[in-house]
């Protein structure tokens, strides 16, 4: 018995760890909802017409993730229309860097007039159940009947700092596939950001 | 004294301090170019294959991650203690290229940092992602000991005592 214990323990904590990793491509996302700059929650289920979306963890302090606002807005502009609706989420702790808090959150999305909602994420709740570790960090998602399953995950583009002359826009050609019924031919890419400012102690 | 000489005088004054002010800034023009120079990733690999016995302890940051900022003096301090070994610890930032003159080259001097500092030149993220490590998934700090026998590379922040134990266990 204290053996079936003990093993159903080790399954249990293996489960617990294996979640901490976050969603892997074809995993159905749970849904959530959280406070955005204009102090209403957003859940993914609000969007009832969308066919899928851009989930994009990013911040207001992160030289990487400033570099890419114009392009997210870009991507909202360019696909909330064809049911592609980019959701922000910053995954970052204001206790631990003070230019990350709500109202610097608010202050940014007025001044480059955000035109998707810009969600903080308390206790990280959200960003350990995607498994975001950085910013920015795109995840895309395709609504199906089963829910709404991760069909990539990772950079926007693979040129940071617009002066790539072989530029593919990742999330840009997930989507055009996505929307023709096609599974995207490239389904994880890796970038460098900032890491995630975890809440101390 | 003739007015003669006195004029003779102040033109020679001139020019030596015109002299002495065009070395002057000779000299500090070239500590900043010699401080961060930019470098390729075929110019890294070159390097460490002529490298013979040496280790080279690379760590990848930037002057805008905070934990690689914090980790830096472990590097220097590691640099110092090893600097009669063949170890030569490198390091390399991911700022962007147009950051150079106006953010790497003065932090580097602000801290004073002695170890050699490049910038990566690398338009293209998921290439040089890759080749220089499959495992890294782009976050840094990140670094890599590497010489002509082995490559270890590590997604992590280092204590000093890390980064003297995992040279000295190098396999």
């Amino acid at each position: 018995m204290k053996r079936l214990i003990s093993i159903a323990f080790m399954l249990i904590s293996g489960a617990v760890s294996a979640q901490t990793e976050g969603y892997k491509v074809g995993d159905v996302v749970k849904d959530f909802s959280l406070k955005n700059v204009d102090n209403k929650n957003v859940s993914l289920a609000d969007y009832k017409d969308a066919k899928g979306y851009i989930v994009v963890f990013t911040c207001n302090t992160c030289p990487v993730a400033k570099a890419y606002e114009d392009r997210i807005a870009v991507l909202n502009a360019t696909y909330a229309a064809k049911g592609y609706p980019v959701v922000a989420i910053n995954p970052n702790d204001a206790g631990a860097v003070p230019a990350e808090g709500f109202e610097k959150m608010q202050a940014l999305a007025a001044e480059k007039k955000f035109n998707f909602p810009y969600l903080l994420d308390p206790g990280h709740v959200v960003t350990k159940q995607f498994g975001a570790t950085r910013t920015p960090h795109v995840f895309v998602l395709n609504k199906t009947g089963k829910g709404n399953v991760v069909e990539y995950i990772g950079a926007i583009d693979n040129d940071p700092e617009e002066a790539n002359s072989t530029k593919i826009e990742y999330v840009k050609n997930a989507i055009n596939e996505l929307s023709t019924g096609k599974k995207p031919t490239v389904t994880a890419t890796k970038a460098v950001g900032c890491t995630i400012k975890w809440k101390k102690g | 004294m003739t007015k003669n000489n006195k004029t003779n005088l102040f033109i020679f004054r001139y020019i030596f301090m015109r002299i002495f002010f065009v070395i002057c800034l000779s000299l500090i023009v070239y500590s900043v170019n010699a401080q961060v120079k930019l470098l390729k990733l075929d110019d890294l690999d070159k390097r460490i294959a002529n490298g013979k016995d040496t280790t080279y302890v690379i760590n990848f940051w930037a002057t805008w991650c905070s934990p690689c900022v914090a980790e830096l003096p472990n590097f220097e301090k590691l640099r110092l203690s090893n600097l009669k070994k063949p170890v030569k610890v490198l390091l390399v930032s991911l700022d962007f290229k147009s950051k150079l003159q106006k953010e790497v080259i003065p932090f580097v001097q602000r801290n004073k940092i002695n170890a050699d500092v490049f910038l990566l030149n690398e338009p293209d993220q998921q290439a040089y992602i890759e080749r220089i490590d499959k495992k890294w998934s782009g976050a840094i700090p990140a670094t890599l000991f590497v010489n002509k026998r082995t490559r270890h590379f590590y997604e992590k922040e280092f204590t000093e005592k890390e980064l003297e134990n995992t040279l000295l266990n190098l396999k």
